[in-house]
């Protein structure tokens, strides 16, 4: 178990040692001039030269590489060229906001989808099994701004409920807060919560057909607490695997639902840099993406683990 | 007074008749035997009574436990039933477990589910017990462990004592040592028969071995397509064997096979000191790998025309040694030569058309995409120059009448063909190409008796027509005996014995034979049967 934890931390290490080289040469090898990038094609030469010098482009490669990642060891992302901030703040701000709003509807997520998923299994073939797989389908196919521009339209202007949009932050309070992302959490929750379901349901009807459900069955267990003691457990390893995709995109992927409701979260964040021409922010939100990614399938593979005994034994 | 009363027992699944007329008596503490070939309804009957039919199955009839009919109870009551007055235990121990609980929680929760008044001490309690009846004394067989860290006996001993934790009266034994080894099958076989006698239970068991049957069962049931045929105690059914359909199987059992007589040696194969290793887990980050030792030193050497058996229990070394040869895993030490040719490290076309190779599953070893005619002639890729045309219909032709089958057959996708059938297009593909050497994978290990017994007599017949040279790779002792002049027994990654096939079984000299061979169930001899005063 130690020597699983080790080796999963070492590679961990390596995956962001490698994501941060790749992510530094693509800024690298883009033709032409980051600074003259940034600054558009009618800039002043002398403009140029001192972008130049504040990005430190007048260095070497190696030099610059590692005087980037050891800021960001050590908080220090740089500061942005637009907004003249600091990359850090600016990004600890918008996470105030992507973090519990991406938390909140994966948290939504799992509980629409194990249920339907579970209930869907267990009624195989019968119309309530129909329904939901209706139901999911629906869910991954209508695009999930619609579902935000019709939130908004019941919810908020029809019966007053919810705010359209904003976010006051959360000095107003925790249930302040929660109420202002619940909407645009829903809105990111249901096309996940579509999926998770059909993968919570074909994870269990495989599980269903094992021999071992038989034997449960032999015991005397009835079909429902041989499904609850013995298939959800089994059932978890694919499931886990999509929550832990799923998180990693909530945390960036929910620029379009930002947009709908008004949301400074790390998509718009994001967006906003990339038409600005914002190098030095697109480089920092984007290593702190892959960090979140990498940490994030880290956490997977220890609940794998958690899971199974068999992934214990052969780590 | 009969336990369990099967009465005129019809069942069909989505409107297809399964079972017709079952009519079964099982008293305590007897065993009764059903055995019949695969699609009899053995095991359909066995999952009749304890009442776990798939979906869209309606039974009819009377099934009567201890008077009371199972047919009319509701589901809660025979969920009470079931693990309390009936157990079960299956064929398939390495899948019948749930992987992701302790073997110690799998047999508690039988005894809690239907004991509401045990609390988990308890329970662990009277589990410990239990595991330690079946062999699995939790000094050394902890109840945290899971089931991956179990062979396949100690496993299937889990799922008895799962199944006999409550003392049920009703035992119901569905294949259980099938796939496990010999002399762990005569361990489980023992085991039940104790355990029977000490509670008084009676025991359904459910096999297509006749060699099981006849050593264990107090009864025989002889069913085929969902009918009894024959029913009786042990030995007046061996001994009269009334049906026709008993007689074929009995007769199928103890086939032998015409081998024609193998020419003068001329050195064909000839393995040296092979070894082949492949690394095991690190015991921590920075240790080398240590290897795992699966062939360790094996040297033999096969002639033209001869018909050498290999046997061994799961887990010798013999796929590995297979393997190997077959040139699919690199080896680690030794040589392989094929006609003085290596072909220890890498096999170029020319001499990798010379081995060809036929697999035990007759439904895993074939892409159902492709049509027989494409399937058979996929070892013309080896060829130089593979034929076209009419002249490669007729090599598909000639193939398919070889192995017994019709030329219009090449046309036919693999679902269309039983599982001897499929069985008989692997020789054809194995033989397209004529091959000096022939590996048989256990080859026949999954088919019916009596679908065996002609594949055997199909390479019998193709060895007098092709002078065939073959490895034959088996746990099945019997059939070893019948196809082969040589046999090596293979133990822990060593050739522990290498003989005359009739030699070796004859008088084995190395215990480790002879405790396989004490430890295969054996048909009992019929005129000695006939010969006796009933």
């Amino acid at each position: 178990m130690g020597t699983y934890l080790l080796r999963r931390v070492l590679s961990l290490v390596v995956s962001l040692a490698l994501a941060s080289v790749v992510i530094f040469a693509v800024v690298e090898i883009a033709p032409g001039d980051p600074a003259r990038f940034m600054l558009g094609v009618n800039a002043q030469p002398d403009t140029v030269a001192a972008l130049r010098a504040e990005l430190g482009l007048d260095q070497g490669k190696v030099a610059r590489y590692l005087a980037w990642v050891g800021g960001m060891l050590s908080g220090d992302f740089g500061t942005s060229y637009t907004y003249r901030t600091p990359v850090a703040q600016m990004v600890a701000d918008r996470l105030q906001v992507s973090l519990p709003l991406a938390g909140y509807a994966l948290v939504l997520s799992v509980l629409i989808a194990l249920p339907a998923g579970i209930y869907a299994a267990a009624r195989r073939g019968r119309p309530g099994d129909v329904a939901v797989m209706g139901a999911t389908q629906l869910g991954i196919a209508i695009p999930n701004f619609w579902f935000a521009m019709m939130l908004v339209l019941i919810f908020a202007i029809r019966l007053r409920w919810f705010n359209a949009g904003g976010f006051a932050g959360w000095d107003a309070g925790l249930w302040a807060g929660l109420h202002a992302l619940t909407l645009p959490a829903i809105a990111l929750a249901l096309p996940q919560a579509a999926i998770l379901a059909r993968v919570m349901r074909s994870a269990l009807l495989d599980v269903l057909g094992e021999d071992f459900m038989r034997t449960a069955r032999a015991k005397g267990l009835t079909r429902g607490q041989a499904l609850r003691r013995h298939g959800l457990r089994n059932a978890l390893i694919p499931v886990l695997t999509i929550i832990g995709l799923q998180f990693s995109f909530l945390l960036a992927g929910g620029i379009i639902i930002e947009q709908v409701f008004y949301l400074p979260g790390l998509g718009r964040l994001i967006f906003q840099a990339i038409s600005a021409r914002d190098l030095i922010v697109v480089e920092s939100v984007v290593m702190l993406l892959v960090f979140a990614v990498i940490v994030v399938n880290f956490a997977v593979d220890l609940a794998y683990v958690a899971v199974d005994p068999r992934l214990r034994a052969r780590s | 007074m009969s336990l369990l009363e099967i009465r005129n027992l019809h069942l069909t699944i989505h409107g297809t008749p399964v079972l017709s007329g079952i009519d079964l008596d099982i008293a305590p503490g007897e065993i009764l035997a059903v055995t019949g070939e695969s699609g009899s309804g053995k095991s359909m009957t066995a999952f009749s009574v304890m009442q776990l039919l798939p979906q869209g199955a309606r039974a009819s009839g009377a099934i009567r436990l201890d008077g009371q009919d199972l047919l009319s109870l509701s589901e809660t009551q025979l969920c009470d039933l079931r693990g309390r007055a009936m157990g079960m235990v299956f064929q398939e121990p390495m899948t019948a477990l749930n992987p992701v609980q302790s073997i110690g929680q799998q047999v508690m929760e039988t005894i809690r589910i239907h004991d509401r008044s045990a609390d988990a001490q308890a329970a662990r309690a009277r589990a410990h017990d239990v595991l330690t009846r079946v062999g699995l004394p939790p000094e050394r067989f902890p109840l945290g462990r899971y089931p991956h860290e179990l062979s396949g006996g100690q496993r299937q001993r889990v799922v008895i004592a799962m199944a006999i934790a409550l003392r049920p009266r009703l035992l119901i034994a569905d294949e259980p040592t099938t796939a496990l080894d010999v002399t762990t099958q005569a361990q489980i076989l023992e085991l039940l028969k104790r355990l029977v006698a000490e509670d008084g239970m009676a025991l359904m068991m459910i096999t297509h071995d006749l060699a099981v049957v006849a050593d264990l069962a107090d009864h025989i049931a002889v069913m085929r397509n969902g009918e009894v045929v024959e029913t009786g105690p042990t030995r007046t059914v061996l001994r009269d064997q009334t049906h026709p359909y008993t007689r074929m199987l009995f007769a199928a059992s103890r086939h032998a096979v015409d081998l024609p007589e193998a020419p003068p040696p001329v050195p064909l194969l000839k393995v040296t000191d092979l070894r082949r290793s492949y690394p095991g887990a690190r015991p921590h980050p920075f240790a080398p790998r240590p290897r795992i030792e699966a062939v360790r030193g094996v040297s033999f050497a096969l002639h033209r025309g001869e018909r050498l058996g290999l046997v061994g229990e799961s887990g010798c070394g013999k796929s590995t040694l297979t393997r190997a040869i077959l040139g699919l895993d690199p080896v680690q030490g030794g040589s392989i030569h094929l006609n003085g040719d290596s072909i220890t490290q890498h096999v170029p076309h020319a001499l990798r058309r010379q081995i060809q190779v036929v697999f035990q599953d007759p439904f895993g070893s074939f892409n159902p995409r492709h049509r027989v005619d494409r399937l058979i002639t996929e070892p013309f890729h080896l060829l130089d120059d593979p034929p076209k045309g009419a002249a490669r219909r007729n090599a598909v032709a000639d193939a398919l009448d070889a192995v017994g089958l019709k030329p219009d057959d090449a046309m036919r996708y693999i679902h269309e063909f039983s599982g001897g059938q499929r069985q008989r297009i692997a020789i054809a593909r194995a033989l397209i190409i004529r091959p000096q050497l022939i590996v048989f994978d256990e080859a026949v290990s999954a088919l019916d008796v009596s679908v065996r017994a002609r594949i055997l007599d199909l390479i019998a017949d193709l060895c007098r027509a092709h002078g065939l040279t073959y490895l034959f790779i088996s746990h099945d002792l019997s059939v070893v005996r019948s196809v082969t002049d040589r046999v090596l027994v293979m133990q822990a990654g060593q050739i522990v014995e290498d003989g005359a096939t009739d030699h070796v079984f004859a008088a084995p000299r190395h215990p480790y034979t002879q405790t396989l061979i004490d430890a295969a169930p054996v048909l009992p001899d019929l005129p000695a049967l006939r010969n006796e005063t009933p």
